[in-house]
């Protein structure tokens, strides 16, 4: 997979959270990746993330450290 | 009903419909007392009564019309002899059925139409099958004294003369003749195609002696005329007249089995009609709960394939795709496909193999492949087509209501008021479906269509839309969010439902949200191309019509916010209370036969059966304590996500049972890439598929006809599937994956499917009463049918949400990444056609090519004009992905700046042109925007030709050792 692609992905995730009510919004989309993702994605995203996570939103980004963390 | 030769008191024709009343009213017939619901006429009640009065013109499927007056009985106290197919019963009447001046009066009715018929009944198709013999033998017709001067059957007279009233046999549809020599004229197929159907295709020209029966307009005939072959009028002709091709060759059928359609989602009931085990035809089953006697013309005729040529029947294996084929055995095939993927997986890790269930399948063997895959394979890579389907209604509809169910059986449309239609086309997707709603639409129920396309749906005969709001593809929520906006800001919610079932804060955060100016339909115009005016009066109507349904397809889901519109359209639901009752809900018209049991049966990666997700302790233990060994908690791959996987190299075996994806799955390309990266493709199907041409290992599926089960339908109602035949291939598909899953130590000992259900009973809350014996009492049940609901649930969510308060989301608009541009300026939307079913590998090898028999591009006047393309011209349709060639079609059916087609057909693969964008929660692919271009073209695309040469060379089997 791109980092493109999944880039996209993680964003399109963080976009519907940011217009939800929910308190803890990266809690919610980090919730969503543990969910639906499988450890391979979130592997990839973890070596994104790493170096420097390029084109995620920052929500998104917020998220994806949570997640891999 | 020409049932006459398989009778069962069951599928005895009653005469006329059921009445629905409940008053209860008392009469004698024949010295015996009768209770019957008001309305029902007196020939019913003769019927429920075990008495049979003579008919030619009533059938039960449509109202009387009283014109043979062959079913004339007395009454006491009334004058004359009153038709009983026409006369109500009323309290206390007493009817004799049977007396000397009723006996002459039936004698010489049967005279009269015996005189213009042929007297060739020995030879007639309907032999053993015809009412107007059956009635001539119980009248006592002996001898017919009427010397007819003109009739209808003669080709010529005595002299050689033609004779102008004869009119040659119509046997232009592929499946059945219309041969009007032996037609009495009774309308019961005239009245069928209006009432049953809604196509009103048939007409009575003509008056009295010079009356026939007509399809379409002068010089029309049942090919050419609105017809869609859906079968309806052939069931409900007394004789020959309208008979099926397929019992004129083959005689008639001497025994039957009950089963379900396995094409789309309505499930409809059938009766396969067989010769030994020769399959004569397929007649829509009256007691079927989801079809209550009708049908289309898939499900009716289009069963040919099971007996086409190109089926393979014997498993094929291959080291690398460029080899030819080579013929095995059983045992051969199945060892060498274990030890393939147990060495993939000893070199690449547990998880480098998956498996993707099909929605055609039955849940048995859905059941059966993602046990295989979670409990042998040891990981949960598996996935159903109903990914690329309706993965957005199970995300959607579980996070607002708790259950990802549809809420209503089919049967509520008969009490809905106001019907919103979106994102479906049901006379082509649907159609049975579609005839029960256009019955309720000519019975003054309004609908608003919801529709880049003019669907037809949207004005035929006798049904007009009130509101067709024409949306731009991809902008569904702005739409929906617009419709909330008004009903909310004009305060037509059903504020009592809301505080009740749904939580108050919750909505007054919603309310505040969707009535900002943002959402008004003024504003959102500018996106979605819709008249705001007709937007808000359309909002108007559903919210203060009565009751209100939602119908909706894969036009909500198959979107970048497929799950967004779910959600959208459940909120709509809520707040106008439209939900726990008869007539109203959220009603996914799901694609195929068992998508709904597909995503029951626990065949996404992420959700053991019965929606529960891999990573819950107590649920992994239930399925551990019967499976045995461990269940990964983690989620697997979904079909994108193996794809992907595959092309990074870290996923390289995939058992694919029953599925196209190549073709249909979006951006070819990308699936072609995937495939050839792997090492162990194993299709398992009827026929060399287009994923086929990437196979290492192909196992021949046996249909539908050739093995036991269940499918679960739209309306979650799961109904029984019968083997009527031995399978073609030698194995029914639930015994291949066992043995696939021994060869690798399961150590399986299921002898029948129903052991498969009763263990999803034993695992799967919402089935724990479900068993094969109880479904052969009852007919079919919908699940949850359990303890609490020992008798199912036909509708959802009567006294609460299963989630317990029904939960409103905000349901923001974001617009598609897929965008026009200067280099793609016009929208692709895609869909489907009548005749043809998903990627047409069935359909295709049957006689409904002759209505579809390629993929054409609908364009608008203006935009083949800028283009100087002409009606019927191939034109080159590109997108970012990719593109190829197919024949324009000019059609105002679509609104400038969108174009339209189906994927019915391999030669044009649509989806070389979709591209890889999905739904934000599911990964659901955009198939229903894309941006492209369309110009003349000057021949296939390089990339069609590619393709082609490939599947030719792949195609190729090793003639089988001496
Ligand atoms: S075609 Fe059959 S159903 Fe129609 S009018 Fe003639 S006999 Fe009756
Ligand atoms: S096959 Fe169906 S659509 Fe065609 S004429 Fe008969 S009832 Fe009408
Ligand atoms: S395809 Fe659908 S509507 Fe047609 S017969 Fe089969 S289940 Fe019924
Ligand atoms: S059956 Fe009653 S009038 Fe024909």
């Amino acid at each position: 997979m791109s980092p493109e692609k999944m880039t996209r992905m993680a964003n399109q995730i963080a976009t519907f959270f940011e217009s939800q009510p929910d308190a803890d919004k990266a809690g919610s989309v980090a919730a969503h990746l543990k969910e639906f993702w499988e450890p391979r994605m979130l592997e990839k995203l973890a070596a994104h993330l790493k170096t420097g996570g390029e084109g995620l939103s920052p929500l998104a980004l917020e998220a994806s450290k949570r997640v891999t963390a | 009903m020409k049932d006459f030769i398989i009778p069962t008191s069951k599928d005895m024709d009653m005469g006329t419909p059921a009445s629905k009343s409940t008053e209860m009213v008392t009469l004698t017939i024949d010295g015996f007392d009768v209770t019957v619901p008001e309305g029902t006429s007196v020939m019913r009640a003769s019927a429920e009564a075990g008495i049979q009065v003579p008919k030619l013109c009533a059938t039960d499927s449509v109202e009387a019309f009283g014109s043979c007056r062959l079913c004339v009985v007395e009454i006491e106290g009334r004058r004359g002899t009153p038709a009983s197919c026409t006369t109500p019963v009323t309290s206390g009447m007493v009817v004799k059925t049977q007396s000397s001046k009723v006996k002459k009066i039936r004698k010489g009715v049967m005279e009269l139409y015996i005189s213009d018929h042929p007297l060739d009944c020995l030879t007639c198709s309907a032999n053993g099958d015809c009412e107007l013999q059956d009635m001539a033998g119980m009248v006592g017709l002996r001898d017919v004294r009427y010397e007819a001067v003109a009739n209808h059957f003669e080709a010529r007279d005595t002299s050689g003369e033609a004779n102008a009233q004869f009119i040659p046999k119509d046997d232009s549809n592929p499946y059945f003749t219309y041969d009007p020599a032996k037609c009495i004229v009774c309308s019961r197929c005239v009245r069928a195609c209006e009432e049953v159907q809604g196509t009103f295709a048939l007409t009575i020209e003509g008056m009295g002696f010079n009356s026939r029966v007509s399809a379409g307009a002068g010089g029309d005939d049942f090919l050419s005329s609105d017809c869609v072959s859906c079968g309806a009028c052939v069931q409900a002709c007394p004789t020959a007249t309208l008979q099926e091709k397929s019992v004129i060759e083959m005689g008639t059928p001497e025994r039957s089995v009950i089963t379900t359609c396995a094409y789309c989602g309505v499930g409809c009931s059938f009766k396969a009609e067989l010769n030994g085990d020769d399959l004569v035809r397929m007649v829509p089953y009256k007691h079927g709960e989801a079809n209550r006697g009708h049908s289309c013309v898939k499900g009716r005729f289009a069963w040919g394939y099971a007996n086409h040529s190109d089926r393979i029947l014997n498993p094929m294996i291959r080291d690398k795709i460029t080899d030819p084929w080579k013929e095995v055995s059983w045992d051969e095939a199945i060892s060498y496909t274990a030890k393939r993927l147990r060495d993939l997986q000893a070199k690449h890790g547990v998880k480098s193999i998956g498996g993707i269930t099909s929605s055609r399948c039955t849940n048995e063997e859905t059941y059966l492949v993602q046990k295989m895959i979670r409990s042998t394979f040891g990981n949960n890579n598996t996935d159903t087509c109903a990914r690329v389907c309706h993965s957005p209604t199970g995300y959607g509809l579980k996070t607002t209501f708790g259950t990802s169910a549809g809420t209503q059986n089919f049967d509520s449309v008969e009490e809905t008021d106001v019907v919103i239609i979106i994102g479906a086309n049901p006379t082509d997707g649907h159609p049975v479906f579609a005839s029960r709603l256009k019955k309720r639409l000519r019975q003054g129920a309004k609908l608003i269509v919801i529709d880049p396309r003019r669907t037809d749906i949207v004005k035929s005969a006798h049904i007009e839309a009130q509101h067709h709001l024409p949306l731009l593809p991809g902008t569904n929520v702005a739409v929906m969010s617009s419709i909330a906006h008004v009903i909310v800001t004009e305060g037509l919610m059903d504020e009592e439902f809301i505080r009740t079932r749904c939580d108050w804060d919750e909505f007054a955060h919603y309310a505040e949200f969707i009535s900002d100016p943002r959402h008004a339909p003024e504003a959102t115009a500018m996106l979605t191309g819709v008249d705001p005016q007709e937007l808000r009066a359309a909002a108007k109507l559903f919210a203060t019509g009565g009751n209100g349904s939602i119908y909706y397809g894969l036009g909500v889901t198959e979107h970048s916010q497929g799950s967004t519109t779910v959600m959208a359209i459940a909120n709509l639901a809520m707040m106008t209370g439209n939900l726990g009752k008869n007539g109203v809900g959220v009603n996914p018209l799901r694609g195929q036969n068992n998508v709904q049991g597909a995503c029951d049966m626990g065949s996404f990666p992420h959700e053991l059966p019965g929606y529960r997700h891999v990573s819950d302790d107590a649920t992994r233990e239930v399925f551990e304590a019967i499976w045995g060994g461990k269940i990964d908690p983690e989620p697997g791959l979904r079909i994108p996500n193996m794809l992907d996987a595959a092309v990074d190299g870290t996923f390289k075996g995939l058992y694919c049972q029953g599925e196209d994806i190549l073709q249909s799955d979006p951006d070819t390309k990308h699936v072609q890439a995937g495939l050839a990266a792997m090492e162990c493709v194993i299709v398992h199907d009827l026929f060399l598929n287009e994923t086929a041409n990437y196979a290492h290992v192909f196992l021949p599926g046996s249909t539908f006809l050739e093995k036991d089960g269940t499918f679960t339908n739209a309306e979650r109602r799961i109904n029984r599937v019968r083997k009527v035949m031995a399978p073609k291939n030698g194995y029914a598909d639930w015994e291949i994956t066992m043995m696939l899953a021994n060869a690798m130590d399961a150590g399986w000992t299921y002898t029948h499917p129903s052991q498969i259900m009763d263990e999803i009973a034993a695992t799967t809350p919402g089935f724990a009463n479900v068993n094969y014996e109880m479904l052969e009492t009852r007919g079919s049940v919908q699940w949850p049918c359990n303890d609490d609901k020992p008798d199912g649930s036909p509708i959802m969510h009567v006294d609460g949400f299963a989630r317990g308060k029904g939960q409103f989301i905000i349901t923001e608009y974001v617009a598609t990444d897929e965008k026009t541009g200067p280099r793609f300026p016009l929208l692709l939307t895609t869909g489907r056609t009548l005749s043809q079913y998903n990627v047409g590998a069935q359909t295709r090898r049957t006689e409904n090519v002759v209505w579809h028999e390629e993929d054409v591009l609908e364009i608008h006047p203006h935009d083949a004009e800028v283009r100087g393309v002409r009606d019927g011209q191939y034109v080159r349709l590109a997108s970012r992905a990719g593109e190829t060639q197919l024949r324009a079609k000019i059609t105002d059916r679509v609104s400038t700046g969108v174009v339209y087609t189906t994927f019915h057909h391999p030669d044009t693969q649509a989806n070389v042109i979709t591209t890889d964008y999905s739904d934000w929660a599911t990964n659901c692919p955009e198939y229903k925007v894309t941006a492209v271009q369309v110009a003349l073209s000057n021949g296939p695309s390089e990339w069609q030709e590619d393709y082609n040469a490939q599947a030719a060379q792949s195609r190729r089997i090793l003639p089988a050792a001496e």
